[in-house]
């Protein structure tokens, strides 16, 4: 019989919660099948089998928390034994049948010789591909949650010991007590919305106990929750500034309107459907790219605070903020700055829809360098937004609505739109902060510029 | 390591009042009271009659039970073992000394090829009830030829039973157990711990063959010995003992079966394992009991399984080089301290 094991979905995780079982025990399994969901830190994702035949014990509950690397599942040949069972007549093999019939059906040896195969090991690797580490060392890393890539080794040749286990236990759970600051810089994992594998969450400054009187509801936290709970309380750890700029949003909305005039008519017969799926270039795709253009003037925008160094970003991710019902998600999109609007806008969307159903995949919501909040569709003018740490700035943008503007001695109504950037202050200045405001809004305002 | 170095064993509290006696004696005490209890029972052995035995087993059994019983042969090993199979076969129970485990090889064939066959190949018709008692190691200057730990050729034969008491009082459980079982044992004795002392319990009940013993309790670091081994194994854990080490000893007591399970619980708890043995490193009893423990107890080992054993070398006739060839205490405590520091032990 095999073992279905709870897998590694992401670099860091250490376990996953199995939400939901979507097969029940009798039910006929094959390669790639849906089992079950698993939720990790931020995402929603499918457990599929890698064998073949019958699901024939959960070991898990529903809800369960279950560490990486442990059996969730059983699957076999149906028999509900060890030993495959003893054929009756009925099964017994048609020797008149040529024998690829034979093959068609999933032979109960083969699901023994699969258990036999020793589960996935969950265990890291370092750069060199080789990592020391005893195995008591290991167990111990992998009872914890500790990630062992990210512990030193003491012993002969560095190989990692249980004592240095126990040391970076403690070390987790002294630096979670403190609260430090420096805990919210995890420069492997820039911009990664993703909390510690140890438990940061419980961690974070003790909060005040509510008043509660009858009628009142506890709604326990859930993982999505929790997160983001902590990444915030990380970020406000965070010495920041916030600087507001008035955008003239007249050419940007008219731009707008012109390129989804211009790709509806070009659209809807061949490429409309296939380049932005039959929807129109948003406000903040234009803002995206506006975004990631004028980072790439200005590369101290697209860094991430790692405690004792900074790390000036390569590629210019952009991430973009959505709500979602349990919480805050942020998708990015990779290499934002060389990609055309209506790639960007392709993704953008498939990218929320898959954050919304709680689908997204850890590489989708991980690496960013650079985050935008977009409030506008809600009405809200302006706001400041929450650094998403380690990132170095996050805009918040207001919607453009019709201000009265002097333009020429003339009081004319203009469609104006204030963004604000909210700045980390141990990376970036205000004098350098301002002029990468004033750059992005007079892209903004030169629309031209965002797509040459 | 010589015959005059005799620690004794600190005696757990329901033995206390039981006589100290010597590993000798004890042997010897209870061949007698084998003899006496089962008439099927005798020696056989080059002069272990008249002259008592080269080691003073025998001493006085000529003289109480007759020539009949404590058989002196002749100079030929291959035949004697022989004899005593065939007796074995036909209901006796035949303990013969081979005068020394070197001297063993003669008998080879008749010890592997029939003693531990013929249960299996006769399809379970016949048994061969019968003891090789032989002692062997080094360490008294018998140079190259007489002072082997050849165990290990043995322990690698299926259908024999190889049992290696480190204590009188194991001796002689031990060997009740072996005389009254019904398969062929070798009973390995060894020429360092013959002066040694201890509490010997009356009554006659048998040990059971295949067991360990944790003789000396610890949670920071196994050694897994036996023989003469488990002798100085202990001295080196009481030593560290007192800077603050908790070393557990286990005493194999029985090479063939082997403990597996007392091995690997040992090794769950401390974490960190050495095997010491006085016979050579290569294919010996030490990388059975590493192999053994990587199997059972990989998880839970924070450094690799260390093996403290005899220089591959013909053991040499100088006393010098001699003591220079077999591990000893303080071999031992430079391997435990250096898995200590590798993973990072407080004192």
């Amino acid at each position: 019989m095999a073992e279905i094991v709870m897998p590694r979905l992401s670099d860091t995780m250490e376990e996953g919660v199995l939400s939901r079982w979507l097969k029940k025990v009798g039910d006929q399994v094959h390669k790639g099948d849906v089992l079950a969901e698993i939720e990790t830190d931020k995402a929603t994702m499918d457990l599929e089998s890698f064998e073949e035949g019958v699901l024939e014990r959960l070991l898990v509950e529903a809800g369960s928390t279950v560490s990486i690397g442990t059996a969730v599942a059983l699957v076999g040949d149906g028999s509900g034994a060890d030993e495959p069972a003893a054929r009756d007549d009925s099964s017994a093999p048609d020797l008149s049948s040529p024998p690829s019939v034979q093959l068609a059906q999933p032979l109960p040896a083969q699901a023994q010789t699969s258990a036999l195969k020793p589960p996935a090991a969950p265990v890291p690797t370092a750069q060199d591909g080789r990592f020391r580490a005893s195995p008591l060392a290991r167990k111990v890393a992998r009872d914890n949650g500790i990630d062992l890539a990210t512990v030193t080794g003491t012993g002969p040749e560095g190989r990692v010991v249980r004592a240095d286990i126990t040391d970076a236990i403690a070390a987790a759970r002294d630096a979670h007590a403190a609260a430090h600051p420096e805990s919210a810089a995890h420069p492997e994992f820039p911009g990664q919305t993703r909390a510690h594998p140890t438990s940061s969450v419980g961690g974070a400054a003790p909060a005040p106990t509510p008043h509660t009187t009858e009628g009142d509801e506890r709604i326990p936290l859930n993982n999505i929750r929790r997160i983001t709970a902590a990444r915030l309380t990380e970020s406000q750890a965070v010495p920041h500034f916030s600087l507001t700029m008035v955008v003239d949003a007249e050419k940007l909305l008219a731009f707008r309107s012109q390129v989804n005039a211009t790709l509806a008519a070009a659209g809807g017969a061949t490429t409309g459907e296939a380049t932005t799926g039959g929807a129109k270039i948003s406000v903040n795709d234009l803002l995206m790219r506006a975004a990631a253009l004028t980072i790439r003037a200005h590369p101290h925008v697209n860094s991430s605070w790692a405690g004792d160094s900074i790390v000036r970003h390569g590629r210019i991710n952009v991430g973009f903020a959505v709500a979602i019902e349990d919480g805050l998600m942020v998708p990015v999109v990779t290499d934002a700055d060389r990609k055309t609007l209506s790639e960007i806008s392709t993704e953008t969307r498939a990218l929320a829809a898959r954050a919304r159903a709680g689908k997204l995949k850890p590489d989708e919501f991980s690496g960013g360098t650079f985050t935008i909040s977009n409030l506008g569709m809600f009405g809200i003018d302006e706001f400041t937004a929450v650094i998403n740490p380690p990132e170095a700035a996050i805009l918040a943008v207001g919607a453009a609505s019709p201000q009265p503007t002097l333009r020429d001695g003339q009081l004319i109504n203009v469609p104006t739109m204030k963004i604000t950037l909210t700045v980390d202050h141990r990376v970036l200045d205000g004098a350098t902060a301002a002029a990468f405001l004033r750059d992005l809004t007079h892209v903004l305002e030169e629309p031209l510029r965002i797509v040459v | 390591m010589t015959n005059d170095h005799a620690p004794e064993t600190v005696a757990p509290a329901a033995e206390q009042n039981a006589p100290i006696i010597t590993y000798r004696q004890a042997l010897n005490e209870t061949l007698r009271a084998e003899m006496i209890r089962d008439p099927d029972v005798f020696l056989m052995g080059e002069e272990i009659g008249v002259f008592e035995g080269s080691y003073k087993i025998t001493a006085g059994l000529l003289a109480e039970f007759g020539p009949k019983r404590v058989v002196d042969t002749p100079i030929a090993e291959e035949g004697f073992t022989g004899a005593a199979i065939g007796a074995a076969m036909l209901g006796m129970r035949p303990v013969v000394e081979i005068m020394t485990i070197n001297f063993s090889l003669k008998a080879v064939d008749q010890i592997v090829n029939h003693a531990a066959k013929i249960h299996s190949m006769f399809g379970g018709q016949a048994s061969v009830p019968m003891v090789i008692r032989t002692p062997g190691g080094g360490g008294q200057q018998l140079a190259a030829t007489h002072s082997q730990n050849l165990e290990v050729w043995y322990a690698h034969i299926p259908g024999l039973k190889v049992v290696a008491p480190s204590t009188p009082a194991d001796a002689k459980a031990l060997l009740l157990a072996a005389i009254r079982d019904d398969d062929p044992v070798i009973f390995l004795e060894n020429l360092g711990l013959y002066n040694t002392k201890g509490p010997v319990p009356a009554g006659d009940e048998a040990a059971e063959i295949g067991k360990a013993a944790v003789v000396k309790p610890g949670t920071d670091l196994t050694v897994v010995s036996y023989s003469h081994g488990t002798v100085i194994a202990l001295e080196v854990a009481h030593k560290l003992e007192e800077e603050g080490v908790s070393v557990e000893v286990v005493d194999l007591r029985s090479l063939r079966p082997l403990d597996r399970d007392t091995i690997c619980e040992s090794v769950r708890k401390t974490s960190r394992a050495v095997v010491f043995e006085e016979d050579w490193l290569s294919y010996g009893i030490g990388a059975e009991i590493a192999a053994t423990i990587g199997e059972g107890a990989f998880d839970y080992l924070d450094a690799a399984v260390r093996r403290v054993a005899a220089a591959e070398v013909p053991l040499p006739y100088s006393k010098p080089l001699e003591r220079a060839a077999l591990p000893d205490a303080a071999a031992l405590s430079k391997v435990i301290r250096e898995i200590l520091d590798a993973t990072r032990f407080a004192r």
